[in-house]
């Protein structure tokens, strides 16, 4: 009972939505009318990009309500989510996870490592930025980036 | 008189077939409004199905024909169920055939085809989810047929439709000690035949809690789609038929046109009202520990064991 109270008090959470992004631009985008499956890919992150994720998916930012849903397989996933610099042993799984989904496919590098490797340019374990192992579609820059510019990569993606 | 039964058929299916993602719509939109978030609308998981019919259809390297068939006999059988089901109407061309335990075994022809094409993917969390769903049915299919067949003792038959009749004419039936454990029976055992919580969790990401959704993590593009119309046609029909046996009144018993009609609206609310509550329930709900889900639909098997014996005692035959 203590929880409905807490419901009937707190309301709604998310906020307004910002105006609509123009139509998607690449004919990928178009086709799929409204509705991404997102499928996480943490490819050698430090994990500040996987908070902002989680707070993209919140009741705050609310991805959810523009078309966007995280699922559990790459085979569900039309968009994978790239975050980090691509280690050593995560490039294969990468290319994997990409390959598994079925077309057509985006892929998002989020945040400055995934860009170029950031502070760990250069380290021993990273083999690239996320460019460098497979084909990158959209890009969202911030160390880590906020939750709203990724709700607005996602936002191009389904268009709503 | 024959051309208005075909016609209600025809509605319960295309009803059923066009409202389940609808109804699962309306569902994740509930919990939204609940969690303080917006949701994203009632018809998104028509554009999620729209989006997955465009996309690449992709067969494992390694799958045989368990895995192909599976997302076809799964609507399939749902959709023969939808028609046999008195949902709309009790006097159509198939409401002789509407028998309980071919029903059941309809559903269960659906549940065995997904638990083999989990087995046939070959991956670890395949075969884990194809063995968690048979427990679950092989629990659930025995308090399905039990608690129906409490319903069925006082009309001395197990033709659905003549149990829904007889629930229209006798109301007493339905608030008889026997038709209301019948009911909470059946009530749980919807829940873990269509994978809701507190058994199985729809909108888990760690596979190792899943059930139903680990048998389909293969699946992609149009037998997705197929994998997923089903599973929300099988929660539309259930608790269609949760809603026929418990509370039968404004279903046809008559071939009129307007009755029909207003049955099919009827039909709508009640699944509707349905699926909000459970929705809503599901917000204050935690998924039960694996070992402890017995318990659950062994507690439920009993209430329906009791169902019969109090039909059998107290309706003094």
């Amino acid at each position: 009972m203590s929880l409905l109270r807490k419901i009937r008090e707190t309301g709604r959470v998310a906020e307004d939505a910002p105006p609509r992004p123009a139509p998607a631009a690449s004919a990928a985008a178009r086709r799929l009318g409204g509705s991404v499956q997102v499928r996480c890919v943490d490819a050698g992150s430090c994990n500040g990009c996987e908070i902002e994720i989680a707070a993209a998916f919140g009741p705050v930012y609310d991805a959810e309500r523009y078309g966007a849903r995280l699922v559990a397989s790459p085979r569900h996933a039309d968009l994978a989510l790239v975050t980090g610099p691509v280690t050593r042993n995560m490039a294969e799984p990468l290319r994997r996870t990409v390959a598994a989904m079925p077309r057509p496919r985006l892929v998002v590098a989020v945040g400055d490592c995934a860009l170029n490797c950031g502070e760990f340019a250069g380290g021993y374990g990273v083999e690239g930025a996320v460019a460098d192992v497979v084909p990158v579609d959209l890009k969202v820059e911030g160390c880590p980036p906020r939750p709203d510019r990724i709700v607005a990569a996602l936002r191009a993606v389904t268009g709503r | 008189m024959k051309a208005i039964g075909t016609a209600a058929v025809t509605a319960q299916v295309v009803l059923v077939v066009a409202g389940a993602p609808l109804l699962a719509g309306t569902m994740r939109q509930v919990r939204a409004r609940m969690e303080g978030r917006a949701g994203p609308g009632v018809v998104q998981p028509w554009r999620d199905l729209r989006k997955l019919l465009r996309k690449e259809a992709i067969t494992p390297i390694g799958t045989g024909p368990a895995f192909r068939v599976a997302p076809l006999l799964l609507v399939a059988t749902t959709a023969v169920v939808a028609a046999l089901v008195p949902l709309a109407s009790t006097v159509t061309p198939v409401s002789g055939s509407a028998d309980l335990i071919l029903v059941v075994a309809l559903l269960a022809l659906g549940t065995v085809a997904l638990a083999l094409a989990g087995l046939d993917t070959g991956t670890a969390f395949g075969g884990m989810g194809a063995s968690r769903e048979m427990t679950v049915a092989a629990l659930v299919e025995p308090t399905i047929l039990l608690a129906v067949f409490a319903l069925s003792i006082p009309t001395g038959s197990t033709n659905l439709s003549a149990i829904v009749s007889g629930g229209i004419h006798d109301p007493v039936r339905l608030a008889s000690p026997a038709g209301l454990l019948a009911t909470a029976a059946l009530a749980v055992a919807v829940l873990a035949e269509t994978g809701r919580l507190p058994v199985d969790n729809p909108s888990t990401h760690l596979e190792l809690t899943m059930v139903h959704e680990a048998m389909v993590l293969e699946y992609a593009g149009p037998d997705l789609a197929l994998v997923e119309l089903g599973a929300q046609m099988r929660l539309a029909v259930l608790l269609g038929l949760l809603a026929s046996l418990s509370a039968p009144w404004g279903i046809a018993t008559t071939a009129s046109p307007a009755a029909l009609a207003l049955a099919l609206v009827l039909l709508t609310a009640k699944v509707a009202l349905l699926g909000s509550a459970l929705a809503a329930a599901e917000v204050f709900w935690a998924k039960l520990r694996l070992f402890r889900v017995p318990e659950l639909l062994a507690g439920s098997f009993l209430l329906a064991l009791l169902a019969v014996t109090a039909s059998y005692f107290l309706t003094g035959e």
